[in-house]
Parts: structure tokens; C-alpha cells; sequence
């Protein structure tokens, strides 16, 4: 009788304890989902809050807004053009530059270089990644932007622009749009191109960081096979390599891209906030990310909202962007059956 | 024959051409590295002194930058504290409990995205949601707080962790889990007590990383935390941070500000270096315990 009292009452302590232990899973794994939603809602939230602050502004100013380059904070009519074409321009020209070279970094420190090199190389080239984007900026705007005024932009404007120093026309600059995008009569090393250089310089480390990784991932054999046949090492990676890991090549490019549009400090910097348009690359602009920073804290009214109204265009592409950029990341990933 | 030896001689040429251009462009990129690191330690420690640390930026040319480091610190420090726990207990829902579902996979989707997402957006985002409604409490008076600047950078902190805690869960191997669950462990105390403890120091690395991430964060502290020119430690108050303050001195025409934002760009710098450092040393070194 008592061993039999014994066993009922520590099955029905194991019972209690089983319970308590489901109860407590269950709670924990509504605690995990929950924060876990927290990053879907702070997506969510920071498009819901940008576009409910922009309501005025889309409301005022309707599909105009955006074709529009005006920007008159005396008149309160603001269009988002200006800004719209910075951000786009610092970016493609960013990419322009930042494409090939990191393509080049990749190649060298996954063909190239002797093996003991690779290593404290792309330590060096993540190095750049880590630096804070301020510090890119004042180094543009101290350092960079005035070797740009003193060395690059003359050569520019003289050879290729519209309005040169001494006024006569280079061929190229009479009888191509060359002429228009690199004639500038200002002064400064301020402008959309210096802006997207020093981009350039910001995302060459993600995109040959994700370029290497994606080359590293390419099959031996499938490479050596090649090199058996008697190709060369560019062969191999023009016509094997990047042939297999194309999607993965486009996905670093449009996370690139997505850094890019997005930045702030780095270009307020060296892009002159100028809110007008202008077709020359040699001339300051404004890109959307520039104008909040410098405009938000003394806006109000509508101006508020327009640049709430700037900030849900610029997330709704970078979101794209990024969207299109996983995407692509994803295929290979798939490819390789992870 | 001859055909076939000018082919050869073209590959040939074309393939020394490609190669040398790819090293130029890795050189290139290095000319870049040094040159920036070059010109924040010569302009920086060229302005070094020790009032940089003892005197707040009240003192404009005379000043230091005592108040923006402290600023920097508590904002820097709620933002880890609340994008840890958040980001920690989000990656072992991916790795543990979600790891093959639809939800699962969208939300570890939509944290890569927000790892890349625009961190001005998120500075507005943190103005609506807490600037906007507490100033409206207080009657007008607009309430940039070194709160609004910590959440801010929670924000951009929290998907770090997510990734890396998550991605350092799915490293454990599964026999951990399979032998703990068969001793009749809850699935909670296997999550916290036994794959969090192995996998602990990729997690200390996501944080490091995230901190490293966010003490050179400007954009989104110029609308919550907004900056102060006096010492403060209150977080409901507006407070000052190092990038915000190297931000407003380099706009600055004065020279001596200039020399001012280098010193401060140049302790950022070597404090994010030395993070980032730190965290591939705390990786490294668990590898080698795991061996």
C-alpha cells in the first residue's frame, strides 16, 4: 500500500511537471515568435510612419510630386525630382565605378593572388567596410573634394565639358551630350560625380566581398576541367566562373546598389545641396537622403511632410532593391542545395 | 600554324591584360583603404590633446568633446540592451523553432533587408513613433531624447543579431539537441541553457558587430537624440553623440572645429577598429576551443 501511494503521487508529480514544462515551452515559443515579428514590424512601421507623414505632401502635390523640380520653401511648393535624380545619379555612377573594380578585387584574391596573400587582403578590403560612412564623408569633403576641384574636375571640364576655362570647345564636348554632363562653371570639388566616387569607394568592399564569397563557392572540378582543356586563368573566369555564379554576382551588385541609395553621411558631404536641376555630373545636387538630413530638424508644415514624403519614396526602392538583391543571392544558394 | 600561334599569342595577352588589370584594381582599392586611414590618423592625432576629453563642446574652439563621448556611450548602450535580448531570443526562433517554415524563411527574408535598410528612414521612424507622441504630451516643446536616439540604434543593431545569433544556432550540431531532448529536457531550457551556452561566443560576436555597426551611426540620432551642447547622462533629455558632433563641426567654416571633428573622427575610427578586431578575436579563439 504505501510503495503503491508512493508510485501515484510521483506520477502525478511527473504529471504535473510535464505540464508545467508544455506550459512554459508554449509561453517561451510565443516570446520568440514575438520579438521575431518585431523585425517585420519595424519594417512595416518605418514605411507606415514615412508615408503617413508624407500624406500631406502626396495629398497637396499628387503625381506631380513627382516629376516636379521645384523646391521653394517661400512659396512652400516642393517636387521631388531633384533629390529623386541625386539619389539616382551618386548611385549609378557609384556602381559604374565600384562593378568593375570590385570584380577586379574578387578575381585577384580568388585566381590571382598567391595563396598567403588572400587572407590580409580581404581582411584589409573588409577593413574599408567597417569604417564608419562619417569618416568617408569628412575625408571627401577635407580631402578628397579638393583633389577633385584642383586635379581631376579642370582636366574634365576643359576636355570633355561645355564651358571650359578657355572657352574653346573640345570635338567631343561639340558633338555628343558629353559635353553637357560635364560642363560646370563651378568652382568647387562638390558635385553628383565626386558624391559617387566616394560611394564607389564605400561599397567596393560589400560588392568583392560577396563576389569572392560566390566565387570561392564554384566547383573545382568544374574549374579545373576548364584548365585542363588549356584554358587561361581569365577564360576560366569569364567563361566558367561568372557564367555559374551570375545571379549571385547580380545580388551583390543590387545589395551595392541598395547601400548606395540609402547612404546619408558620406554624400551630404560632397554633394553640395544644391535643390536645383542641373544636367552636368560636375555640378552640386541633392540626393533624397541629403535633403532630410540637412532640412528636417528646421522644416515644419509641408516641407515636414515633403521630406516624410522623400523618405517613403527612398525606403519603398531601397526595399526593392534589397528585395531583388536576396532574391538573387538565393538562387545560388539554391543552386548548391543549401 | 600561324593562324593558331596569333590565337595563343591573343589568349595569351588577353589573360595577362585581365590579370594585371584586376591587380590594379585590388591595389587601387588599398590606395583608397590607406589613404583614408592615413588622413584620419594624421589629421587626427595631429588634434589629439586631452581637453578632447575633459571639456564639453559648450566651449565651441576651446572645448573638447567630453559630453558627445558620454552621449555616445548611453545611446550606444541602449541600444545594445534592447536590441540584445529582442535579437538574441528573434535568431533562436529562426534557428529553433522556424527554421523550415513559410514565416520563418519571410522573416529571416526581411531581416536581410532591414540589415541594408536606409538608416535615415529609421531615424524618422523612431521620430514619429516616440519624438512626435511625447511631444505632443509635453505641450509643443519638441522632446529629442537620448531614448529616441538609443531605440534608433536598436533598430539598426537588431537584425546584426538576429542573422548572426541565428546562423551560429544552426551551427550546433544537432545531436546537442537530439541528446539533450532525449534526457526529457523542455525545449526552452535546451534553447537557453544548452545551444545558447554553445554557441555563445558567435553570439558575443553578433553584438560586437552591431555595436561596431552603430558607434558610427550619424543619420538617425540628428532627429531623436538631436545633440547638446552641455554634459548631460539624463536619457529623457537631448543629448550629444560623437558622429553628430563630428558631423555639425565639420559643416563648420572655423578651422579649429575642423581640427576638433578629426580628433573625434579619429577616436571613432580606432574604437570601431578596435571592435571589429575584437570580434573576429572572440570568433577565432572559439573555434579553436571547439577543436
Amino acid at each position: 500500500m504505501q510503495a503503491n501511494v508512493g508510485a501515484v503521487a510521483s506520477t502525478m508529480v511527473q504529471e504535473e511537471r510535464a505540464h508545467r514544462d508544455a506550459r512554459h515551452d508554449r509561453l517561451f515559443s510565443w516570446l520568440l515568435k514575438g520579438c521575431a515579428l518585431l523585425v517585420l514590424a519595424s519594417l512595416l512601421g518605418a514605411a507606415g510612419a514615412t508615408l503617413w507623414g508624407g500624406r500631406h505632401a502626396f495629398g497637396t502635390f499628387g503625381w506631380h510630386f513627382l516629376f516636379s523640380s521645384a523646391w521653394d520653401p517661400g512659396s512652400d511648393t516642393y517636387g521631388a525630382l531633384v533629390p529623386v535624380y541625386g539619389t539616382i545619379a551618386t548611385s549609378v555612377i557609384a556602381l559604374l565605378i565600384a562593378v568593375p573594380i570590385s570584380f577586379g578585387v574578387a578575381l585577384y584574391l580568388s585566381e590571382v593572388a598567391p595563396t598567403w596573400l588572400r587572407t590580409p587582403v580581404a581582411s584589409a578590403i573588409e577593413l574599408l567596410a567597417g569604417i564608419p560612412s562619417i569618416i568617408y564623408g569628412m575625408w571627401g569633403l577635407f580631402i578628397f573634394a579638393p583633389f577633385f576641384a584642383d586635379h581631376i574636375k579642370p582636366w574634365l571640364t576643359n576636355y570633355l565639358g561645355n564651358k571650359p576655362d578657355d572657352g574653346k570647345l573640345s570635338w567631343v564636348a561639340q558633338h555628343t551630350f558629353v559635353g553637357k554632363l560635364f560642363g560646370s562653371d563651378y568652382p568647387f570639388g562638390a558635385s553628383v560625380l565626386t558624391a559617387g566616387i566616394v560611394l564607389a569607394v564605400m561599397i567596393i568592399p560589400f560588392i568583392s566581398s560577396v563576389m569572392r564569397e560566390v566565387f570561392q563557392t564554384v566547383p573545382t572540378r568544374l574549374k579545373e576541367s576548364a584548365y585542363a582543356l588549356g584554358s587561361s586563368t581569365w577564360e576560366v573566369s569569364w567563361d566558367i566562373v561568372l557564367p555559374y555564379t551570375r545571379s549571385a554576382v547580380i545580388g551583390g551588385i543590387f545589395l551595392g546598389l541598395g547601400r548606395a541609395l540609402g547612404e546619408t553621411m558620406a554624400v551630404t558631404f560632397v554633394l553640395g545641396n544644391a535643390m536645383q536641376f542641373s544636367a552636368s555630373i560636375l555640378d552640386p545636387g541633392a540626393s533624397i537622403a541629403s535633403t532630410i538630413a540637412n532640412q528636417f530638424s528646421e522644416a515644419a508644415g509641408l516641407q515636414k511632410s515633403t521630406l516624410m514624403a522623400l523618405a517613403f519614396l527612398l525606403f519603398v526602392v531601397t526595399f526593392i532593391v534589397l528585395l531583388i538583391a536576396r532574391w538573387m543571392l538565393r538562387q545560388l544558394a539554391h543552386k548548391e542545395g543549401r | 600554324m600561324a593562324g593558331n600561334s596569333s590565337l595563343y599569342l591573343r589568349r595569351r595577352f588577353t589573360n595577362a591584360l585581365a590579370l594585371t588589370l584586376s591587380t590594379m584594381a585590388t591595389v587601387l582599392g588599398l590606395v583608397f583603404l590607406a589613404w583614408i586611414l592615413w588622413e584620419t590618423l594624421r589629421q587626427g592625432i595631429g588634434a589629439l590633446t586631452l581637453k578632447l576629453f575633459t571639456k564639453i563642446t559648450a566651449y565651441g574652439e576651446d572645448g573638447g568633446l567630453a559630453n558627445a563621448m558620454v552621449g555616445s556611450f548611453i545611446i550606444n548602450l541602449i541600444g545594445i540592451l534592447i536590441a540584445t535580448p529582442i535579437g538574441v531570443l528573434a535568431g533562436a526562433w529562426l534557428a529553433e523553432y522556424a527554421n523550415r517554415t513559410r514565416l520563418g524563411e519571410s522573416i529571416r527574408f526581411l531581416n536581410d533587408i532591414l540589415l541594408s535598410a536606409p538608416s535615415i528612414v529609421l531615424g524618422l521612424f523612431v521620430y514619429t513613433i516616440i519624438v512626435l507622441p511625447t511631444t505632443a504630451l509635453t505641450s509643443g516643446n519638441t522632446t529629442f531624447s537620448g531614448l529616441a536616439g538609443g531605440v534608433a540604434l536598436a533598430l539598426i543593431a537588431l537584425p546584426v543579431i538576429v542573422r548572426t545569433t541565428d546562423e551560429m544556432l544552426r551551427l550546433v550540431p544537432s545531436t546537442l539537441r537530439e541528446a539533450s531532448l532525449s534526457l526529457g529536457i523542455p525545449q526552452w531550457k535546451l534553447t537557453t541553457q544548452i545551444l545558447m551556452r554553445s554557441a555563445r561566443s558567435g553570439i558575443i560576436t553578433g553584438v560586437l558587430l552591431a555595436l561596431a555597426r552603430i558607434s558610427g551611426e550619424t543619420a538617425p540620432l540628428l532627429f531623436t537624440a538631436f545633440g547638446n551642447n552641455y554634459m548631460t547622462v539624463n536619457p529623457m533629455d537631448k543629448m550629444s553623440s560623437l558622429p553628430q558632433v563630428i558631423y555639425q563641426y565639420a559643416n563648420d567654416p572655423g578651422e579649429a572645429m575642423h581640427a576638433i571633428a578629426w580628433a573625434g573622427a579619429f577616436v571613432l575610427t580606432m574604437f570601431v577598429l578596435l571592435l571589429s578586431l575584437a570580434s573576429r578575436l572572440v570568433l577565432s579563439r572559439s573555434k579553436v576551443s571547439h577543436d
